[in-house]
């Protein structure tokens, strides 16, 4: 007989109301997927009982494996097997280059200066492949949890910058997961030890993952969490452990050559030795060549501690940053496998003065609290009281005359945020202007990350210096931007587009989308729907703009209640599953919206009649 | 949420410079329980937006209160008087020769005998020239000068910007040394 479960009234709802969500880890090394299962946050396994899974790749034209399946590739098919693809998420061909010594992949050009990863299934972006290890955490917790995920919390390092965000959403959107909110990896990991029960205090959070390393300042108020300031380095982590080790043991051995397949296997061998050096004193490593090297942990120690000074460095910073002494601490959280290794936490615990807190496994500590705040983001927790309010990690800002860069939004403001600057024209008669949005805290534009450029079309042509400018960026709690533009002295909006520098255009996504669609053949009614809610979402937003544009001068309150609760009659059907009834409501909601379409038509000529030139009409 | 009321009646404060802190954080805290995009995620994209556009402004609110030199500008605001880039009036001559004169020093501040004992002597002086400058503009503020208000909000933006460039050579010289 099956044990009767008792829920604590409001806090738990009907099991089969209950949504599916999930907290996922992305990790450099590893993934995870967690979730909450009768009132408790645990990592999900694999059918072999492993929760972690390697994030690694391996393309053939047999297929695609991911996890450790494909880590037993590394040594044997290194070009198609792919590790630490974090490192590589919404970054630029050229940065990319300044880590090929460390990255023993082929790149060919994509579009828009993204990195494309030579396979042997095609040229394939970061995001493309960190779709593939989503998609086996996805189906990981569809089996776990017996159904289709609602939405997951993916958590991203505090640091990474628009571009690695939108990276990873894209990843997500690709791998067919509805993101529920982008966590930063150390607000999870407090989350997790439940620092949110605490009245008040200041948590710092030392995340030495496989690849990145951050250290966060926390502070919490009556389940509120601000973060205080976030810094770190976006390429530093327990990879860079065994890459120093990995150079010394190519250093020791006597007949080496320094090929990828030799660094690969070196690497494989240094990750081991570090793992045994947390409890042993000292290791023994096999090369293969067979020639055996002693490693103590000593020594181990001696050739990292740069990279744990690195670290510390960084907190000393951060800490400034937020304007909190060492000594204001109350908790300091450890995360990531890195952490593991005794003379980090030596160091940390000396820095801090305050033994740091171990007690959860610190791989799997972000994917816990990422699934704590799944279950609240679902809606499963109505009387939950934990709320994290978040800053943005980088500065946002615009290019100007000379190279300069013009911060719009400083680093560390609460997102979400919205900030407009005024610009003007430079030359007599400018009718464009190219608007080049940069993320970074230096000086010069090419010292910072460059993030989109647009062009503004459409400026009447006046004397240099009296066009007004506005641009716009909206930050969203996920600490995703966007940027519009808006001529102010005429009145005139032009529409603009952001084009990614790099990263994916929507553009590449859809048609991905579409490939994936296309290579489940048998699928055809999914895609129709798909057709169809693209459809339904172009109308939608497009007359919702129209609406908000003009609504007020062009329709009666009446006419423009009726339409909004059109637009919302068509929304409701775009969540369902048929397409031919999303076909219909795309096909009532044109018709009956027709007559504010002629309205709007009518007012843009008699606009133009007004003395503008037609060809500056869009 | 009413967008259009002004900032201080949203957090149920008293118009005026002096600001009761504790007060306003915990305000701000409750509203964005209340309004955040996370208590709407599960809801419809209508409902998600609306709830961006109520905690932006909600940021908004809040940062423009919490430092003493934006609620000093946002008071003046309120009266009419702008205090942003339209704002271009000549600063008394005095003042901006004892600008000139401190921006010398910092310029000179990495080639003097101790740098950092040199800017630390900079950066008190700035800071007793801020702690001066928000007396006059609360006396003001309270009297109805808005005329002498608003000079001192400008001389405390030349006052802040000097300050963050004391802090970014004193960043740069830890990084020589």
């Amino acid at each position: 007989m099956a044990l009767l479960q008792i829920a604590e009234p409001g806090m738990s709802l009907d099991p089969h109301q209950r949504k599916l969500a999930v907290g996922i880890d992305l990790g450099t090394t590893n993934s995870l997927v967690a979730s909450v299962r009768n009132g408790v946050a645990e990592t999900l396994s694999d059918e072999a009982g492993q929760h972690l899974l390697p994030s690694v790749v391996h393309y053939s034209e047999s297929g695609t494996t991911v996890g450790a399946e494909a880590l037993l590739k590394v040594s044997e098919d290194p070009f198609n097997t792919i590790q630490s693809i974090k490192r590589l998420m919404g970054r630029s061909s050229s940065e990319v280059l300044t880590l090929g010594d460390q990255l023993p992949y082929q790149f060919s050009d994509g579009q828009g200066g993204m990195p494309y990863l030579k396979t042997a299934l095609g040229d394939l972006s970061p995001v493309q492949i960190s779709a593939d290890i989503l998609k086996a955490l996805s189906a990981r917790a569809a089996e776990s949890l017996g159904g289709e995920l609602e939405g997951a919390v993916i958590t991203v390092p505090a640091y990474f910058d628009d571009a690695q965000r939108q990276a990873t959403k894209d990843a997500a959107t690709l791998a067919g997961i509805k993101v529920l909110r982008l966590l930063n990896e150390p607000t999870a990991a407090a989350v997790a030890y439940g620092l949110d029960q605490q009245d008040k205090g200041v948590v710092a959070v030392y995340d030495l993952g496989g690849g990145t390393f951050d250290i966060s300042i926390l502070r919490l108020t009556k389940g509120v969490f601000e973060v205080l300031a976030t810094g770190g380095d976006s390429a530093l982590g327990g990879d860079d452990f065994d890459h120093a080790l990995a150079e010394w043991l190519l250093e020791q051995a006597t007949d080496l050559e320094r090929t990828p397949a030799v660094m690969r296997s070196l690497m494989v061998q240094a990750r081991s030795a570090k793992e045994s050096l947390t409890d042993a004193d000292s290791v023994v490593v096999t090369l293969s060549n067979d020639q055996q090297i002693l490693v103590t942990r000593q020594h181990f120690d001696q050739l990292t501690a740069s990279l744990v000074s690195k670290t510390l460095r960084a907190c000393k910073r951060t800490l400034k940053d937020a304007g909190i002494k060492p000594d204001e601490i109350n908790d300091v959280v450890m995360v990531g496998g890195s952490t593991r290794v005794p003379a980090v936490v030596a160091g940390v615990e000396a820095f801090f003065n305050r033994q740091p807190h171990t007690d959860i496994d610190p791989d799997r500590v972000v994917a816990v609290g990422a699934a704590l705040q799944a279950d609240i983001l679902a809606g499963n927790k109505p009387d939950a009281d934990l709320l994290l309010l978040d800053v943005l990690p980088l500065s946002l800002g615009l290019e100007t005359m000379g190279g300069l860069v013009e911060k719009v939004i400083h680093r560390n403001t609460p997102i979400p945020v919205a900030r407009a600057q005024e610009f003007t024209t430079y030359q007599d008669g400018q009718t464009a202007m190219l608007v080049h949005v940069l993320q970074g805290e230096r000086e010069l534009v090419d010292d910072c990350r460059s993030l989109a450029q647009f062009t503004l079309r459409g400026i009447p042509p006046m004397a240099a210096g009296a066009a007004k400018i506005r641009v716009t960026f909206q930050v969203d709690a996920d600490g995703l931007l966007n940027v519009s533009a808006k001529e102010l002295s005429t009145g005139i909006e032009s529409a603009v587009q952001v084009k990614p520098s790099y990263g994916l255009s929507d553009s590449e996504i859809t048609q991905m989308l579409t490939d994936s669609y296309q290579f489940a053949a048998d699928d055809k009614e999914r895609r129709a729907l798909r057709e169809q809610q693209v459809e339904a979402d172009r109308l939608i937003v497009s007359l919702e703009a129209a609406i908000a544009e003009d609504g007020e001068l062009l329709l009666s309150d009446q006419e423009r209640q009726d339409l909004l609760s059109e637009v919302e009659v068509l929304r409701s059907l775009r969540d369902g599953a048929s397409s031919k009834a999303i076909e219909t409501g795309v096909e009532h909601l044109a018709h009956v919206s027709d007559f504010f379409a002629a309205r709007r038509m009518d007012q843009s000529i008699q606009k133009a009649l007004q003395g503008q030139r037609v060809d500056q009409l869009d | 949420m009413n967008l259009s009321q002004n900032y201080f009646d949203l957090f149920g404060l008293d118009v005026g410079f002096s600001i009761d802190r504790a007060a306003l954080d915990t305000a701000f805290r409750e509203l964005q329980k209340e309004y955040h995009p996370d208590r709407f995620a599960h809801k419809s994209d209508a409902e998600q937006r609306k709830a961006v556009q109520n905690s932006t402004h909600l940021n908004t609110a809040y940062d423009a209160l919490k430092s003493p030199l934006l609620r000093a500008q946002y008071l003046l605001s309120l009266q009419g008087v702008p205090t942003g880039e339209e704002s271009r009036k000549q600063l008394p001559i005095d003042f901006l020769m004892q600008q000139m004169e401190l921006r010398e020093a910092l310029a000179g501040a990495p080639e003097a005998a101790d740098p950092f004992v040199t800017l630390e002597s900079l950066e008190s002086q700035t800071v007793e020239l801020e702690k001066e400058s928000f007396d006059v503009f609360q006396a003001a503020y309270l009297g109805g000068d808005l005329e002498l208000a608003e000079e001192s909000v400008r001389k405390l933006q030349f006052l802040k910007k000097l300050l963050s460039e004391i802090e970014a050579m004193e960043d740069r010289l830890d990084e020589e040394f």
